[in-house]
């Protein structure tokens, strides 16, 4: 009973102090986040509450965007494919469009958590929370996948390859939300590979996405949990294009990569899966 | 702030960031949703909002203003399910009961291995290894529509 008493005293306790807004229009939104900052954009929050449970939630302002109905929209645009930032993984899942254009990313989001994960869990929220274990940042890596950045200001457009600076930091600024993700027309074959303790539910030991484009181009190659963000594969990628064997691509990988030893593997391990992944991939790709 | 849960109105005076799981227990005093993890990865806390799974350990009230929720009580003790659960060893320690049932229920009717599997993922059983809970949808597929209202009769195996 004392137990039950002070769990719940520690659950107050982690929201008494804290202040929600909840704006209905996406104009709205973008003007709290200028004149009423910092404030913590929240969506689908399977990340976000993981760490208000754990009482390692900083900030004391937030911004509900979920009744914001323009980010959650899929559609195209000329040769590309915009992606609501609220889209979640079972829309993404559920898409004809996706699935046509970007099966990689179906394939990323059915690994994603569970089924209640899926329900909730948003694309802007994985690419805004900057984990480098994010599943669907490889892919959109590989897809050379745009950031469309909304603020009062107006819009910003970044590659996601050049959307993250370091370990969780972007340069998304304090007053900027996460609108959508644009994916230009992917030409080639494409692949996607998790490896996890399970399919359902793991974080990712080491997750890889690539494209083998079918014109002669060198693929395009991208992974996570190998590096402090989510990496694409420069060295390797030409190497494969210009004909070098597998094993050569793969040393030219690990010195593309840095993983690191933590609760979930080894970096000897996370190198031996990086290697056997690309492997795999060409195998793949050459037999088709 | 207004959600309907197990199809009635309920009027909650509560901080819009309270997690959906202590609404429910505290607010509603419906104490049969549990917490198991608190961070997404047990599913015990399971309910449907919307008629779709969710964790609501992880879903701010404010979030579910509006939405229909269905929680272990809803099934009214009848549901097929239910019944399906209790008969064949569905349920052992019960922890993980009350959301392996609704996720079960958001599978609709005759669910195929492959779906259990996929669609029960995110909701861990440590006593009976899945088989029996396997067992037990597929009985209560037996004669059931898949409906919340089903007859309970209509589940026995």
């Amino acid at each position: 009973m004392l137990e039950k008493a002070v769990v719940e005293a520690t659950m107050q306790g982690l929201i008494s102090h804290r202040t929600l807004l909840e704006p209905r229009r996406l104009a709205d939104a973008l003007r709290m986040l200028r004149d009423e900052g910092p404030l913590v954009p929240m969506a689908g929050c399977t990340d976000l509450y993981v760490a208000l449970n754990f009482g390692t939630l900083r900030g004391t302002r937030f911004l509900d965007l979920s009744r914001l109905a323009n980010l959650r929209s899929i559609d195209v645009r000329g040769v590309v494919l915009s992606v609501g930032a609220l889209v979640t993984y079972t829309d993404i899942i559920g898409s004809p469009l996706i699935r046509r254009r970007v099966p990689m990313l179906c394939a990323a989001a059915r690994e994603i958590g569970g089924v209640q994960i899926q329900n909730r869990g948003t694309l802007g929220g994985n690419v805004a929370n900057a984990s480098p274990a994010g599943d669907s940042l490889p892919v959109l890596a590989a897809a050379e996948a745009i950031v469309v950045l909304l603020s009062a200001s107006g819009e910003r457009r970044v590659p996601l390859t050049a959307f993250y600076t370091g370990y969780r930091t972007s340069v998304m600024r304090p007053d900027e939300l996460v609108a959508a993700l644009e994916i230009p027309k992917i030409r080639g074959r494409q692949w996607f590979r998790k490896v996890g303790t399970r399919a359902a539910q793991s974080i990712s030991k080491v997750v890889m996405a690539a494209v083998a484009p079918n014109d002669g181009e060198p693929p395009r190659i991208a992974c996570g949990s190998l590096a402090p963000t989510v990496v694409r594969l420069p060295r390797t990628e030409a190497a494969l294009g210009h004909g070098a064997a597998i094993s050569e691509a793969q040393r030219t990988l690990l010195d593309e990569i840095a993983p690191i030893d933590d609760l979930r593997s080894s970096a000897e391990y996370r190198r031996r899966v990086a290697v056997n992944l690309l492997a795999r991939f060409w195998t793949d790709f050459e037999r088709a | 702030m207004t959600l309907t849960v197990n199809h009635q109105r309920a009027r909650v005076h509560a901080h819009p960031m309270k997690r959906l799981l202590d609404v429910l227990r505290e607010d509603c005093g419906l104490t049969g949703t549990k917490e198991g993890c608190g961070e997404g990865e047990c599913g015990a806390c399971t309910v449907l909002m919307d008629g779709q799974p969710i964790n609501s350990c992880l879903v701010p009230l404010a979030q579910a203003r509006g939405a229909r929720i269905t929680t272990i009580e809803g099934l009214g003790g009848r549901h097929p399910l239910q019944r399906a659960f209790a008969e064949q060893g569905g349920a052992q320690c019960g922890i993980c009961t009350p959301g392996m049932i609704l996720a079960a229920v958001a599978l609709g009717p005759r669910p195929s291995l492959d779906r259990m599997r996929v669609g029960l993922a995110g909701n861990l059983c440590r006593c009976t290894g899945y088989t029996a809970i396997y067992r037990s949808i597929r009985s209560a597929s037996r004669g059931s529509t898949g409906s919340l209202t089903t007859n309970a009769r209509e589940g026995r195996g």
